[in-house]
This record gives structure tokens, sequence and C-alpha cells, in this order.
């Protein structure tokens, strides 16, 4: 019995290793190439030679651009080959190469260039350092990556703690903020405990069937169409934590508490890019095991869900309503969302599939660009994100209160903006599968979603006498830019959506047995 | 008697506790010759005489100190922890002494036609073993500090643990390329890898005169040490910093901390800490020897061919010993942080460079030693640039500055 | 009836018997103990089994790493009083006992109709030879390397992260952190160093 070394292809995971070796060059970089970081030149102070709002570090950022350019690039190369040759896996069926994960993988890298691309100017006006920043964001996506194209629950584990231990940190990494340690100290702890429902779950799994694999020789796809139902009972019962620890992820309720804090405490650039890449992390996660591996136990999974669902939206939209805070309210909002992504989930179709893919990611753009002006507008400590430090916006800056209106409008699902359509695919999706009760509670969570998203928008255009100070924004280009690409995403996928689902659409095909 | 021994699950399970009351027995007698020998050596080097009052030489001073330790008076302070101050010295001494298992000290005896190995248990994880126990004994010491409720041994007590969970990843490091060298964890394995004379010699075959001079040179035996002195060197300190002994005696600091964490400890209790460490000494250098210096191998004429291979695991292991007493009595004891600066930022990466280096030789095959010697000075070179930088190098610590790095 | 069941019955009696003592330790020292003891405990019946590699990797990992490290914290901060003993949330007792016995009522479940839900997977006959042609430790190294490597890799990068998150979190303060009271105090003087302080 001699050792067989495995083959290794790498187009698989070739956008991961990218990202991952960016981190570690940036962190290389970060310690010997250009200026030291301030905290070990106090003497420097803050007047730092050279320091525009690119600072003198622009080397940081733009490494990391490259490696998402790069990351970009090995995933198409890989959409390429399978578009050729069809889905396979890799790795020993590790790794599932296939239209869904190439999808998933490229909005990833755009959300994670544009919080590379706010994340620098926000640290550079606070005088934070950088190199670490850059390198957690870089490997959380490299995570996120690897978890929407795991084909092994060990691997969809080790994809998960890889990128919430990245987003852990990122919550927390402004120190001098008080309530981003303690944002940061509540979502670890109740990441920590997710994570133990997503391992008991994969344990229960392998005790059913013998194995951790989704579509390998003798793996779960296979043992369930090769074994009568007869008892999966011990099967279902770890899909259950399955989607427990999931649900942490994407903050579904009833595992959602430490969403609002979380959002909250961390510097906006984390909190948009949590809101986009780990919900569409965590659906890629869920569609893989739920829409396509446990698609023949779906009876039993279903109920489940849908109940998820239905208390998400509701639970979502009515506690947004009650909200001060505007990062709390966008928290509770970002829940009734993954609410209605749930009904997309139960559809367990191929419209629902797409149609959750397009939904997260113009969720994510649009998401995005709300936090990036939440942090213009927040200063530098972000004490100024009640909903009343925005009366008087419109007066203020004009041009940003009409942009935030468009986002507001599109996470409300206004016609015309790409949340609307969003919401329609979806929608459509569960009633095309005969759930039309579970989509009429979805718009009426919808409809009282709609109000917080006006009353933001009310008090920006009232024009009070009594403004104790008006909305200040300080802004960059970067920022500027950020904001801009957002709001045209949201518009332009609100005209013109077309091309997005029918890409989509055309990429949804899964790795088989 | 045949009951017993089927209870007990046959032969192989007598002959092992056969040995293992036979090792018992021999280790604790080394344990007394090395604490002797310790003391007539020190006293040598400091022009003394040392004990010469009970039996030839002084030679039973161990037992009388053992004897009078054991009648003494056994304190134990009302701020103590009952129960885990009685159970730190047991702690301390007992994985050194299961250690000792997995260490080979000769081939094989045949006694009538059942072949007994000279090793208590041939562990195909001997290696993980070894280190296993090594991390178990940080307990003893850790416990002695924090159960004794007084404050030096609870400062005794911090520093070990710092101390030895830093010097155990150096330690268990540096016997990565070992394995690696040798593909096994067992020590048996190990030192049969060592058998026969340096494998580099035919490097040279065909060379008319560097083969005549490395014909000269097919005497030496095939060593780890040869090919695997960097990694010889960090077990070596990582071991004598494991065993709590000096230049690395901080946690029982006499000048700063009384005896650091065995400050409130008397009569047998004592003695059990005493003990340990002795028996900690003789577990690195036999482990020094077994894979490094070619375990029991050595010339084994046929007069009673079994012997031999003890004698020379005997002897070499007491050079080892005595490098250990030579040192206590040269070296002065390093300050705390150039003891944490050498292990984290010099014995870790060295053996980390050197761990990347062994395998990557190792998968190319060819003439390997000698790429290793290449290697190697190529890896002081990197030392010397990873020495570089440092404040510490460049210029003494001055009060100012030690408050840069104290605690805030 | 033999020594290997004497062994098995010690093991069990120690593993369960620390186990339950852990949890009504008063003193944070002791239930560090009493795990230790667990944990070798267990490392033993892994080797009972045949599952060598485990075993070691028990003790080193979790008696000798995790452990230390956690009576190095309490040692360190001085939480050997009994402190932690006041609890915030009312009536969690009663829940503790009702969810405990509900999982006890699983476990019993489980193991009544064990060998019904286990149907894939290989018992201690594949484990046996697999100990006897490679050796437990290169059986283990080649699943390592062949079939699970890039859960093995990937594993690797989850601790970068978590080593570089550390470092974040840990790292002095540049604002109110003592470098600038260094600084304050001494002028010029202590400048210098401060460049060369490692985080």
């Amino acid at each position: 019995m001699d050792f067989v070394a495995p083959k290794i292809a790498l187009s698989g995971i070739a956008p991961e290793i990218a990202l991952a070796a960016t981190a570690l060059l940036v962190l290389l970089a970060d310690a010997f190439i250009g200026d030291r970081p301030r905290t070990l030149r106090p003497e420097h102070g803050s007047a730092r030679p050279g320091s525009g709002i690119l600072g003198n570090r622009w080397h940081l950022p733009l490494l990391s651009l490259i490696g998402f350019g790069a990351a970009v690039y090995l995933a198409l190369d890989a959409w390429d080959r399978v578009d050729a040759t069809g889905a396979t896996t890799q790795f020993s069926g590790m790794i599932a190469v296939d239209g869904f994960s190439v999808f998933v993988k490229i909005t990833l890298a755009v959300f994670g260039a544009l919080t590379i691309l706010l994340g620098h100017e926000y640290l550079v006006r606070r005088d934070l350092e950088e190199g670490e920043f850059f390198a957690l964001v870089l490997f959380s996506v490299a995570g996120m990556m690897l978890m929407a194209s795991s084909a092994d629950l060990i691997v969809t584990f080790l994809a998960l703690e890889t990128f919430s231990i990245a987003l852990y940190v990122l919550v927390g990494y402004q120190r001098s903020r008080l309530d981003g340690q303690e944002a940061a100290m509540k979502y670890f702890l109740l990441g920590a405990f997710s994570s133990t429902f997503f391992l008991l779950g994969i344990a229960l799994v392998f005790g059913a069937t013998g194995s951790t694999n989704l579509y390998g020789e003798g793996g779960i796809t296979s043992f369930l169409a090769t074994t009568p139902a007869a008892d999966l009972s011990l099967l279902v019962l770890g899909a259950g934590l399955l989607i427990v620890g999931l649900g942490f992820k994407v903050a579904a309720v009833p595992f959602h508490m430490w969403t609002p804090d979380a959002y909250q405490g961390a510097p906006s650039p984390v909190t948009g890019f949590m809101a986009a890449g780990s919900k569409l992390a965590g659906f890629a996660a869920l569609l893989r095991l739920l829409d396509v591996v446990l698609f023949p136990l779906r009876w039993d999974w279903r109920p489940l869900v849908i109940g998820i669902a239905v208390v998400t939206m509701i639970v979502g939209s009515i506690l947004a309503v009650v909200q001060d805070d505007i990062k709390r309210m966008l928290a509770y909002s970002s829940i009734a969302h993954a609410g209605f992504v749930f009904t997309a989930v139960i559809a367990t179709n191929d419209r629902g599939i797409s149609g959750a893919l397009f939904y997260l990611a113009t969720y994510g753009l649009t998401i995005v660009g709300a936090f990036a002006i939440v942090a213009v507008l927040g200063g530098p400590e972000e004490r100024r994100t009640r909903v009343n430090d925005f009366r008087g916006l419109f007066a203020a800056h004009p041009l940003l209160a009409g942009i935030l209106t468009l986002l507001m409008l599109s996470l409300a699902g206004v016609p015309i903006t790409s949340g609307f359509v969003a919401k329609l695919v979806v929608f459509g999706a569960a009633v095309e599968a005969g759930y039309t009760w579970v989509v009429v509670v979805g718009a009426i969570a919808s409809a009282i979603a709609a109000f917080f998203y006006l009353r933001i928008l009310v008090v920006m255009y009232m024009v009070d006498a009594e403004v104790a100070e008006e909305p200040k924004a300080v802004m960059g280009p970067l920022s500027i830019g950020v904001i801009g690409l957002s709001a045209a995403a949201t518009l332009v996928l609100g005209l013109f959506w077309s091309p997005l689902i029918e890409l989509a659409e055309k990429a949804t095909f899964f790795a088989g047995p | 008697m045949n009951a017993i021994v089927d209870f007990l699950g046959g032969d192989i399970v007598v002959t092992a506790i056969v040995k293992t009351v036979v090792a018992f027995a021999a280790l604790l007698l080394t344990t007394l010759i090395v604490v002797w020998a310790e003391r007539k050596v020190i006293a040598d080097m400091q022009a003394r005489i040392g004990p010469n009052r009970w039996g030839p030489y002084g030679i039973l001073q161990t037992l009388a100190d053992g004897i009078k330790l054991f009648f003494k008076e056994d304190f134990r302070p009302r701020t103590a922890d009952k129960w885990t101050f009685a159970l730190a010295p047991v702690l301390a001494m007992v994985p050194s002494l299961l250690a000792f298992a997995i260490v080979p000290i000769g081939d094989h005896i045949t006694i009538g036609d059942r072949r007994i190995d000279l090793i208590v248990a041939d562990l195909n994880i001997g290696i993980l073993y070894f280190l296993a126990m090594g991390s178990i004994g940080v307990y003893g010491v850790v416990l002695a500090g924090w159960a004794s409720g007084s404050k030096y041994p609870l400062l005794g007590g911090i520093r070990a643990s710092a101390q030895m969970i830093s010097y155990e990843i150096a330690l268990g490091l540096s016997l990565v390329p070992v394995v690696l060298a040798a593909g096994s964890l067992s020590t048996v394995d190990i030192v049969a890898a060592q058998a026969g004379s340096v494998s580099n010699v035919s490097f040279f075959n065909g060379v008319p005169v560097l083969e005549q001079i490395a014909e000269l040179f097919s005497f030496v035996p095939n060593w780890y040490i040869w090919s695997q002195w960097p990694a010889f060197f960090i077990f070596l300190i990582a071991g004598i910093a494991e065993t709590n002994r000096a230049p690395f005696d901080l946690p029982e600091a006499e000048t700063e901390l009384i005896a650091g964490f065995h400050t409130e400890y008397s009569g047998i209790r004592f003695a059990l800490f005493f003990l340990g460490e002795y028996v900690h000494v003789v577990i690195i250098s036999a482990m020094a020897v077994t894979l490094f210096f070619g375990g029991w191998g050595g010339p084994k004429p046929d007069f009673l061919p079994w012997i031999w291979p003890i004698g020379w695991f005997v002897f070499k292991t007491g050079l080892f010993v005595y490098l250990f007493v030579w040192l206590r009595a040269t070296m002065p004891r390093l300050r705390y942080d150039r003891l944490m600066w050498l292990g984290w930022k010099r014995l870790i990466p060295a053996s980390l460079v050197w761990i990347m280096v062994t395998a990557v030789v190792n998968t190319e095959g060819v003439s390997r030693n000698a790429r290793l010697v290449v290697f190697g000075i190529l890896f002081v070179i990197v030392l010397f640039w990873l020495g570089k930088g440092d404040p510490r190098l460049t210029g003494a610590v001055t009060p100012q500055r030690r408050r840069v790095h104290g605690p805030s | 009836m033999n020594i290997e069941v004497v062994v098995f019955g010690v093991s069990f009696v120690v593993a369960l018997g620390s186990s339950i003592a852990m949890l009504f330790a008063k003193n944070a020292v002791h239930v560090a103990l009493f795990l230790v003891a667990a944990q070798v405990a267990l490392a033993l019946t892994f080797l009972l089994q045949g599952a060598y590699f485990i075993a070691a990797v028990q003790i080193i990992v979790y008696a000798g790493a995790i452990m230390v490290l956690f009576l190095f914290v309490v040692m360190l901060l001085g939480v050997d009083r009994r402190e932690a003993l006041i609890e915030p949330l009312s009536g969690q007792r009663t829940i503790a006992v009702g969810l405990g016995a509900l999982l006890a009522a699983e476990i019993v479940y489980v193991a009544v109709k064990g060998t019904e839900f286990v149907i894939g997977g290989r018992g201690e006959d594949a484990l046996v030879t697999i100990n006897e042609d490679p050796g437990n430790v290169k059986a283990l190294a080649r699943a390592l390397f062949s079939d699970y490597l890039l859960p093995f890799e990937a594993t690797s990068v989850l601790l970068v992260v978590a080593i570089v998150g550390v470092m974040v979190l840990a790292r002095r303060m540049g604002h109110e952190g003592f470098l600038r009271e260094t600084t304050e105090d001494e002028g010029s003087e202590g400048a210098e160093t401060d460049a060369e302080v490692p985080a």
C-alpha cells in the first residue's frame, strides 16, 4: 500500500488561493514597505508627511484590489472551463467547480473590492492601521468563496470559521470605540455558539450517512439516492442543526440576536461588508445544501425553513420600525431581507436559486452604498448615526440625500430600483412552487418595512428650524466613487435587470455525484 | 500463577510489567548516582571537596539525604490548597519517569526462546509520547506555584509555565526534522536509521584524491548530529530550558524568588521535586543520545554482545548529564526578557526554517547529507540576519528603555 | 475479563467522575485539573482502541497546551475566588436541568437505536487492519495528504487569520497607550527605541 499522491487541479480554488496569497503579501508589504504605522512612531503625530486622502500607504489598497482583480479573472477562467466541460469536483471531491460557485465568487470579489476602497478612506481619516484590515478582508472573502464552492461539510466548516473569525476582529477593529469592542465580543460569543451547532450537525450527518462529502463516492448525495427512506431521522436532525448554524450567519430569526449590536458597533464599511458578503456566503452554503444535496429530503426540512422565513420577515420588519439608530435599523432590515431570500430557498427550483443569487447580489450592492453613506456622515467615532442626525440632510447635501433616497427605496422594494426586481424574482419563484401564502406574508412584511425607510426620507427632507447640528459629510474620492457606483448599480439593475438575471440563471448548475 | 498471567493478558503483559519495574528501579538508581556525581563535579570545579562522608567518595550521600528528607516534618502553609499542594510534586515526577518508556537502552536480549527488546514500549508514536509527557510535566511546577498560596512560589509558577510552554514549542519543532529524516516517529526506527557509517562518503566516489580522503572517514557513524546539527542545538537548548536548570532556572531563581515554585515544600514532597528534576535531566540526555548520537549504537565485540549497546548508551548519556552539570557550574542565569527573546524570536523561527530545509532536501533524496551541510551554512546566514535589528544587540537596555517594555 | 476491561473501567470511572466533579468544584483551578484528568482518561481509551496518534494529540493539545494556558490565565487574573457564582440570569439552573434531561434522553435514544442509525462508516476491524499494515501514523498521514489535503491546508489559513486577529486586538493602542506616555516623559530620548517595541 504505497502512498498515491492525489491529482490536484487548482482551477476550482484559484480565486481563494489568489486572495490568501494577496493577504499574506499585504501583511509583508505593510511591515517592510513605506512609512511605518503611526503607533510605532508616536513622534510623528497625525501630521504624517504626504498624508493625502490616499496617504503615503496607497500600495496596500492597490495590492488588495489587484488581488480581487486576480480572483475575478481566475473565477472567469474557471467559468470558461466549466462552461466547456461541465461541472466537476476537485481535490478528492472537496471542491465543487460549477456555475453557482463561480457566480458567487465574482459577486463576493466585487463586495470585497468595494470594502477595500471604503475601508482605506475610513482608516486613513481615523488614523488606524490598514495592513491587517485589508488582510482580514481578503482572508474573509477567501473563506466566503471557499464556502460557496465547498463540496464537503468539513471544508464548509473551515471556510465558515475562516471568514467568521476575520469578521469578529474586523467588527472590533476600531478599538478606541467601546461599543465596537462590545459588539465584537457579542458577535464572537454567539458566533462560536452557532459554530458548535454547525459542528454537531456535521457529526450527526456523518453518523447517519458515514460521510461528510456531498457529492463523492459514498457521499451524502449517493447515500440518499441508494438508501430507501427508511429511518433518516438522524440525518434530518443533522440537517436541522446545519440550518441553525448557517441561520446564525445569515441573521435569520431566531438566531439574529447578534445582528443589531454587531452592525451598530462595527465600522460602517465592515458592516456593509458583513451585510453583503456574510449573507451571500451563508445563503450559498444553504442553497447548495438544501436545494441540491438534501433535495430528496425537502419535505422534511421545508416546514422548518418556512417557519424561519416567515418569522424572519415579520420580526425583522417590525423591530426595524421601532429603531432609533440608523445602523440598528439597517441591521433589522437586513434580517428581514434574509427572510425574503429564504422564500427563494423554500421554492427549491432553479428559478428560486437564480433569484436568490440575483437578490443577494443587488442587495449587497445597495447595502454597501447605504453603509458608505452612514460612514461619511457618522463622524470619527460614528456617534452621529441616529435617525434625527439625518435631519436636514437634503439642505446640506442634496445629492447625497438623493442617493440615500434611491438606496432606501431599493431596500423597500419600490419599482425602478433593483430591490423591486429582486423581490419580484424570489416571490415569483415561491409562487411557482406553490407557496403563495408565504409570499403574501412577505408582501405584508415589505409593507411594514416601507414605513421605516420612508421615515428616514421624511426626516432627511424636512428643513427644521431647530436642527442642533447640520449633517456634515466628510468624504473623499473613494467614498464618492463607491456611493456613486452603488447608486448607479441600484438604478441600472432596476431598469435593465435581464442581463444579470440571465447570467444568474445560466450559472445555476451544480456539480453532481 | 497461570491464572494471573492469563488475567493480565498473557506473556506480553508480564514481560511489560517486568520491564517497567526494572526500568523504574534503574532510573531511580541512576538518579541517585547523578545527584552525587553533580555534587562531586561541581565541588571539583569550585575547588571544594564535596560529599565524602557516606560510603567511598561519599557515594551514599544521596541515600542519606533521601532518608533525612523522608523523615522530615512535612510543612504545609495555612493558605495552601490542600489537595493541589499534595498533587503537584507527584505530577512533577511521574511524567518524567513515564517518558523513559520509549527510550531504547540497548538492542535486545534473548532469554530462552524469547526475544526481549531493551525498551519498555516501542510505540509507533514514540516521539509524540515523549512530547506528551513533557507537556504534562508542566503541571507539577505550575500547580506547585499556585497551590502554595504564597507570592514567591506563584511568581515562580507563572515564570515556569511561560518558560516551559515557550520552549516546548521549540523542543517539539526541533524533533520534526529528525522524524522527517528517519521517516518514523518510533525511537527504535530512529536509532536503526542511524546505524552504519556516514552515507555521504560515496558522494566523492570517482574523484581521485577526495575519494581516498573520504574513505578515511568511513569509520564515522551515520548519526544525525552530522546532518541535523541545527536541530540538535535547538533540542539541547530547549531541553535544558524544559528541565528548569541553569542557565534557565528562572522558575526557582534563588536570588529573586527564594526557591521559586518549591519554596513552601519540604520533606518528602520536596524530595519528589528534586527527584523529578534529575529524572528529567536523564531523560533529556537519553533522548539527545537516541535522536542525534545513534542511541545504543557503537562497536560491538563478540564478548557478551548484548551488554555493549547498553554500555554505549550509558556512556553517551553520561556525557550529556556531565554537560548539564558543567553548564550549571559555568553559565549565569538568563534575564527573563532574554529568555523569551531566545525562545520565541530565535529558536522557534530557526526550527521552522530548518524543518523547511529538511523537508525540501528529503524530497530530492540524492546526496542528502552534503546538501544538508550546505543548507546548514545557509541557515547560519539566516540566523545572522534574524539577529540584526534587535535593539538589545545594538545597545544596552537602560532603565528608561526598560520602562517601554514593561507592562502598562 | 482481561486487563483491557480493567483499564477501560478505570479510565471510564476517571473520565466520568472527574467530569462530574468538574461541575461541582468551586475553584477554577480545580475545575481545570478535573478537566485535565478527564482528557487524560479519554486519551487512555483512545489508546485502548488502537488510535495511538489521537491519544498522543489528545494529551499534547488539550492537556498540554490548552489547559496549561487556562491555568496560566487563571493564575494571572487571580480568579480563584468564588466570584463567578453569582448568576446573572435567574432560573437558568432549572432550564439547564430540563435541557440536560432532554439531552440525556436523546443520547439514550440514539444509543439504543445506534446500530439502526449508523449505516455507513467502518468499524474497529478497519482500524486494526490499518494499524497492522501501514501503521496508525502513516495511515493518518496518507489520509491527510491525499483526500483531506484541502481541509488540512484550509486549516492553516484559518490559523493565520486567527493569529492576525489576535495581533490586531492585542496590539497596544497608539492614542492612549503608554507609548505616548513614555515619549512625553522622556522627550526624544525614548523615541528611537519605541520604533522597535515588539507588538
